[in-house]
């Protein structure tokens, strides 16, 4: 619409309404979520967000690359020769971030400890996601009583501390410890039945507000398949808060997942590496002095959850425009001087409205209004 | 657009149909919403219940191994868990009605005399900490709201971020590791020192709360022992809450502060500080009591994690330690205990937001 606007009743050679960037189809690449937001953020929201996606990305690095960065593996307690590791050793050359109370490697572990986590994130968030959606699509699109009661249950289990029910539901599933891909999945999968509710609930608030509106309406009208309208038009348009809710609940999952280990309800250290586990043996060294055994699995779960958190943090500020930073530019696209054409002004006489307008071009303005007041650069 | 006499007009009538409306409806609420609790109880201990069996029954999964299988054979069908599941889910409910929560497997005990012997030492941390988390959250989310988009904001917001990403029982470690062995100035674990322990044994009527108790015997060394017991677990508990305490007041005023009303009363020349103080803190009260609430019930979780640290003998250190010994009784005794703890609790918070804010109820 804007461009042929632009092209209909434009002032010669003045090109500000060219290069507004609103309703042009831009790179797919720039409408990705985290993406999208970083093109948005200014001042120390991008910082924050800048320093939440560094930190998320390092720990997958790390996650992907274990075996090339540990120099030991997680349950390894002997060096190639046979002899055995010493146990709590301080931080030395052979190990710099010393050994635990059972002779493991601290530095191998916490390493280890990233690739187990980040698996259990991606289990627990996909499996909840899919589940969570689903449920809510179903229950918000046609209601009744399965809704009805679906929606009482979902709201008893959100209530209810996460971490007891992922108790029970490790001890369902693995009966207590396990192997590396069943204690994850056993972990994963309790996260998940804690997480499913927020999902739930979510998507089908939004379900139910959209279902009422003219162009589902219509579609129905028109004869379109209850299957079509559920994942064209009711899925498409309620995944708006997804990706805050998901960067929220991957750091609770791995929360969860340390707590469920320091009680001694996670994976065997034989299995796989596991912080929460390496910080409940590490309980009685630190009475004792050791600080080596608890500190650095505890500073890694500390830094990959706050890079998550700092990511989820500002993906919501920047979908809640009451929260968003706002600087200037935001009044210049409806102000007199930009929408009435002067026909004395020289056209491409630098003012305030055109610097600011350049200063816009190439961020994000993908048609809200509200998105294009915010797109210009900090004052 | 807004003067005074105009603001106050329409405000007369609207405060007597608000008393009006106080005696029919607000009890009316607080009947429904107390009535509310029965299912979302019911719901937890039937999900409780059903989880905890899918398991198998809880005499093979403590004593598996360890007994003949004849013996064992004979344990459950005198506690009859041999019974078709239903009829125990109905037996199970029947003595939930009467206060019955069954009997520990490893340790014999009614499960409810858990819960009158170790409530009090969770209730005491858990009230230790929400003092700590409203202590910090509160004057720092305003404080981040007030100077917000600027670097106190900034370092405000990564602190209460860092306070919600370092695990409970991470934090707990740290500072038994800087206060009790580095500086070794605070003990490490448990409630009070032995001899405080035996001070209490003389009391007629001990409440459990120690610090109650420490002033009910009136001496001073005991209560500054108990107080020294305290402080690493309610700072603990308290600062992971503050993170959330922090996040939720400072997002809840920067959105009244920018609501109509304040800007009214801006442009009637009220003050920066009594803007802040007043007119945008009283309606962001409203949804940081409600999620206040939630967190009261998030922290028995994050009680389990701290008691576990620092020895702290409540009932998440209990449910740990019956974890452990797989008494798979107990546990279930303990979560249903803490279900029905945190539907009380919301309820409860419920009713007060009502108070505070007549829209709420109907």
């Amino acid at each position: 619409m804007p461009e042929s606007t632009a092209t209909s009743v434009g002032v010669p050679g003045d090109t500000r309404l060219e290069k507004l960037s609103v309703s042009k189809n831009r790179h797919w690449f720039s409408k990705l979520p985290v993406v999208r937001q970083l093109g948005i953020a200014v001042g120390w929201q991008k910082g924050m967000l800048i320093v939440g996606l560094v930190l998320t990305c390092f720990f997958l690095l790390v996650a992907i690359f274990a075996p090339v960065i540990a120099p030991y593996g997680y349950a390894q307690m002997k060096y190639d020769d046979g002899t055995g590791f010493p146990t709590q050793a301080p931080p030395s050359a052979e190990h710099i971030w010393g050994t635990t109370v059972g002779g493991y490697d601290v530095f191998s572990r916490t390493v280890w400890g990233a690739r187990t986590a980040v698996i259990a994130i991606i289990v627990a968030v996909v499996l909840s996601i899919f589940l969570g959606v689903l449920l809510g699509l179903v229950s918000g699109y046609f209601g009744g009583w399965v809704d009805r009661v679906l929606v009482v249950i979902a709201d008893a289990i959100y209530s209810f501390p996460s971490l007891l029910l992922a108790i029970l539901m490790a001890i369902v599933i693995s009966g207590g410890q396990s192997s590396m891909w069943g204690g994850i999945l056993a972990s994963g999968i309790s996260i998940t039945v804690v997480y499913i509710p927020q999902y739930f609930r979510t998507i089908r608030a939004e379900v139910v507000r959209i279902k009422g509106s003219a162009f589902v309406e219509s579609s129905k009208v028109v004869g379109a398949s209850t299957w079509r309208i559920m994942t064209r038009h009711l899925l498409r348009n309620s995944t708006r808060t997804l990706p805050v809710i998901l960067t929220l609940n991957s750091s609770e999952a791995i929360l969860t997942l340390a707590g469920l280990g320091f009680l001694g309800f996670g994976i065997e250290p034989t299995k796989a590496a596991e912080w929460g586990y390496d910080l409940n043996r590490s309980v009685a060294d630190v009475t004792a002095g050791i600080w080596w055994t608890a500190v650095f699995p505890g500073l890694a779960i500390v830094l990959i959850v706050l890079g998550i958190t700092l990511v989820g943090e500002s993906l919501n500020d920047l979908a809640d425009p009451r929260l968003r930073t706002r600087k200037s530019a935001g009044e210049v696209i409806g102000s007199i001087e930009d929408t009435s054409v002067d026909p004395n002004a020289k056209p491409d006489a630098a003012n305030q409205v055109l610097a600011e307008l350049d200063a816009m071009d190439g961020r994000d303005a993908a048609g809200d209004s509200t998105t294009v007041g915010d797109a210009g650069k900090e004052a | 657009m807004s003067s005074p006499t105009a603001a106050a007009a329409p405000a007369k009538p609207a405060k007597r149909v608000k008393r009006n409306r106080l005696s029919g409806g607000f009890f009316r609420f607080v009947l429904t919403r107390f009535l509310l609790i029965i299912p979302t109880v019911f719901i937890l201990v039937t999900v409780v219940f059903f989880v905890m069996r899918a398991t198998g029954d809880p005499i093979s999964a403590a004593l598996g191994g360890r007994l003949a299988p004849d013996e064992l054979q004979r344990r459950i069908h005198a506690a009859g868990y041999d019974r078709p599941i239903i009829v125990q889910y109905i037996d199970y409910l029947g003595g939930l009605l009467h206060g019955d929560l069954g009997t520990t497997m490893t340790d014999n005990q009614p499960v409810v005399s858990i819960l009158t012997r170790y409530g009090a030492a969770t209730l005491e941390l858990a009230i230790l900490a929400l003092i700590i988390a409203l202590l910090v959250g509160i004057p720092l989310g305003r404080l981040a709201a007030h100077h917000r988009d600027h670097a106190s904001d900034a370092g405000i917001r990564i602190f209460a971020i860092l306070c919600y990403a370092t695990p409970v029982f991470f934090l707990g470690l740290l500072l038994k590791l800087v206060f009790a062995v580095w500086m070794n100035v605070l003990p490490s674990s448990g409630r009070a020192s032995l001899s405080s322990e035996m001070q209490f044994t003389r009391l007629v009527s001990p409440t459990g709360l120690y610090i109650v108790d420490a002033l009910q015997l009136g001496d001073m060394s005991v209560l500054a022992d108990v107080l020294r017991h305290a402080v690493l677990p309610a700072l603990a508990l308290g600062l992971l809450t503050a993170g959330v305490f922090i996040r939720l007041v400072r997002t809840n005023v920067i959105a009244t502060y920018n609501s109509g009303y304040v800007e009214a009363a801006r442009s009637r020349g009220v003050g920066e500080g009594r803007l802040l103080g007043k007119h945008a803190w009283k309606p962001a009260l409203i949804p940081i009591i409600t999620v206040m609430g939630m967190q009261i019930a998030l922290m028995l979780a994050g009680a389990v994690l701290t008691e576990t640290t620092f020895e702290w003998k409540g009932l998440g250190f209990m449910l740990s330690t019956y974890l452990k010994a797989r008494d798979f009784v107990a546990v279930q005794g303990i979560v249903i205990l803490i279900a029905i703890i945190v539907a009380v609790v919301n309820f409860i918070v419920d009713v007060i937001a009502a108070i505070i804010d007549p829209r709420v109820r109907y």
